[in-house]
């Protein structure tokens, strides 16, 4: 892999070769002086639903945004199809990999249909601003997101469920083979979460579409991705399928939690069980005891 | 009146997307300010009729009238046109990019600055009025400069727009204070007169360079247009749909100071056009998005018929224009702060 040539416009064409699309090679990310990952290697498997979890300010968002470009890595880069995500143009960028961010607003008075439609942007020009096209894409999109009945309704009417499912919508109209989400079932109440996770779920299985997400909950994460990476202080502490990696001695590392992992009923994914309150403080005293004994 | 959008594709590939809604806005609106530059070429100390007027212009006209209308009104009418366009666009630009209706070049102090650039050219040299003007358009722009410079933290963002314009304005008032007492009372009575917003005795020297260059920034500032329509969504929405957000922010806000500060070195600060005029277009287009057109013909039609009412309704003893939009715009402003508090913005 790090043979490849940096310069090859060949981008497009590396799908069959076993270089993954997505991939941030050895990046320190950084907010001005304040460093939250160093060195960081991640590879997005393509067609794959990775989820990125661990603990707050582990810097999975950052590394998110690192991935959609939207922060650039002080050292090091993130590659798309092969080349360095920050020397393609814009444009190109956003018709291969889409994102949704967690803060995005909603312009005041516009329509679903509107709102959706703007997600076509990268695909139009000042020549060529709404083409048949553009129209089918986005009611497709609404169809696929279950939002094409709302398409004129105002979106600042619309409950929180509905409101994140046409953002979704929105992403989808960009028609990209990648599409990362950042805490996209975040402000939302338990069945819309599952809403969301199931939609995302359904784009990557019936669409072949890569998915990356950041999520919060490690038992939605192991029951939807098919490929987790685990983050600690910057770190990948582990990635792999789901079933492989999420033991009790991973959540302990990882999130500092004693548990149990247990097999999911329905689904039979993993299931963090976090051990009781008296289970969690009785080790907690085992260990101050043994670090005063040393 | 939900959706007005209409596409219009051509078999070569071509396609736009027409708001019908603001479509008809900006056709009521260009019929509006025509009529209403006409009845004020016709205003004045020699009424001239309508009809008359239409005439003249078309060059049928007696010499008499001919050199009233060519040589004195029109041009006052069309730096008046071209000054309140400006305005109006540029506010449009300022409160789309600070996401802000309060974000717009009188609240940020741009006005001031150019008035603070008028007043060292009046007070200091007691220079021409070309001089003035072209002190007033750097005065303008070194404003607009500071407060980007002092906003700008990886991006610059709507409130800290907002927050150190309101400080550099205040800045640049005490300044203009200053220089008005250093003054004695003959540039004193001339700054004040420039500092209200007037456009008597503009004539074709004030046309041209406002002309050349808003034909020039017009055109571009419409081409980025689209970009600007998705930095509605917020910074990072419009970064992963391809906008290039810095540059497209860049640009928009030096074409926003060229065209205040230019409109504000031809007619003086001219006060709140550039706040009223996009908040009084969308409502009548009641469409989303920065709504640059409507808002470039609200500026001309507000400033146009702010000059006739000026004239009207005072008689020979002229009231600057800037008094009026000032009247109107600071009414507006009472309401836009009351609702904005009600709704929770502010």
């Amino acid at each position: 892999m790090s043979t490849w040539v940096e310069k090859s416009t060949s981008g497009l064409n590396n799908q069959g070769s076993t270089v993954n699309r997505l991939s941030a090679e050895n990046v320190t990310l950084a907010y001005d002086q304040r460093v939250i990952a160093e060195q960081l290697s991640v590879e997005i498997p393509d067609n794959s639903f990775t989820v990125i979890v661990g603990p707050n300010a582990c810097g999975k968002s950052t590394l998110l945004r690192a991935l959609s470009r939207m922060l650039k890595p002080s050292e090091g880069r993130v590659l798309l199809d092969g080349q360095v995500i920050q020397s393609m143009p814009a444009k190109k960028v956003a018709r291969t990999l889409g994102l949704l961010p967690q803060s995005s607003i909603a312009p005041d008075g516009i329509t679903v249909a509107d709102l959706v439609g703007r997600g076509r942007y990268p695909h139009q020009g000042i020549l060529r601003q709404w083409s048949a096209e553009d129209e089918r894409v986005v009611q497709e999109s609404m169809r696929q997101t279950g939002v094409a009945e709302l398409g004129d309704r105002y979106v600042d009417e619309l409950s929180g469920g509905q409101r994140q499912r046409v953002w979704i919508a929105m992403a989808l109209a960009q028609q990209t083979p990648l599409l990362l989400l950042d805490e996209p079932t975040t402000f939302l109440d338990i069945q819309h979460q599952i809403d969301v996770l199931d939609l995302c779920a359904e784009l990557h299985e019936e669409q072949g579409r890569t998915l990356v997400a950041v999520l919060h909950d490690l038992n939605h994460a192991a029951r939807y991705a098919t490929h987790l990476i685990a983050l600690r202080e910057g770190r990948v502490v582990a990635e792999g399928p789901p079933k492989d990696i999420v033991t009790a001695g991973l959540v302990e590392e990882v999130f500092g939690l004693r548990c149990q992992v247990v097999e999911d009923p329905e689904t039979g994914t993993p299931l963090v069980v976090p051990a009781a309150r008296r289970a969690r403080a009785r080790a907690a005293v085992g260990k101050v005891a043994a670090t005063e004994a040393s | 009146m939900k959706t007005t959008n209409r596409a219009v594709r051509t078999p070569g590939g071509l396609s736009v997307r027409l708001d019908v809604r603001a479509v008809t806005v900006v056709l009521l609106l260009i019929v509006a300010t025509l009529v209403a530059s006409v009845v004020l070429i016709g205003t004045g100390d020699f009424p001239i009729p309508t009809a008359d007027v239409l005439r003249t212009l078309v060059g049928e006209g007696n010499p008499g009238q001919e050199f009233i209308v060519t040589e004195l009104r029109l041009p006052r009418v069309l730096v008046g046109l071209l000054a309140g366009a400006s305005l109006g666009l540029g506010g449009a630009l300022f409160q789309a990019i600070s996401r802000n209706p309060l974000g717009s070049p009188d609240v940020l102090g741009l006005g001031q600055g150019a008035t603070a650039g008028a007043l060292v050219v009046i007070v200091l040299s007691s220079g021409s009025a070309n001089q003035v003007a072209a002190g007033a358009l750097v005065g303008g722009l070194v404003t607009g400069l500071a407060i980007y410079v002092l906003a700008w933290k990886r991006g610059v963002h709507g409130y800290r727009l907002v927050l150190v314009g309101i400080g550099v304005s205040a800045i640049v008032t005490a300044v203009n204070g200053y220089l008005l007492t250093k003054s004695d009372i003959v540039d004193a009575a001339r700054a004040v007169v420039w500092m209200t917003g007037s456009l008597d005795g503009r004539d074709w020297d004030q046309v041209w360079p406002l002309f050349a260059l808003t034909a020039v920034l017009v055109p571009l500032v419409l081409v980025n247009a689209r970009g600007l329509r998705m930095m509605e969504m917020g910074d990072d929405v419009s970064y992963a749909l391809g906008v290039r957000v810095e540059r497209v922010r860049l640009l928009l806000m030096v074409a926003a100071v060229l065209l205040t500060a230019s409109a504000t070195a031809a007619a003086g600060p001219v006060s709140f056009v550039a706040l009223t005029a996009p908040q009084l277009a969308r409502r009548l287009t009641r469409s989303p998005g920065p709504n640059l057109l409507p808002s470039l013909c609200m500026g001309a039609a507000l400033l146009v018929v702010a000059d006739w009412v000026s004239q009207r309704a005072f008689g020979a003893e002229q009231l600057p224009v800037g008094v009026v939009t000032g009247v109107l715009g600071g009414v507006y402003l009472v309401w836009l702060l009351v609702s904005e508090r009600r709704a929770g913005r502010i």
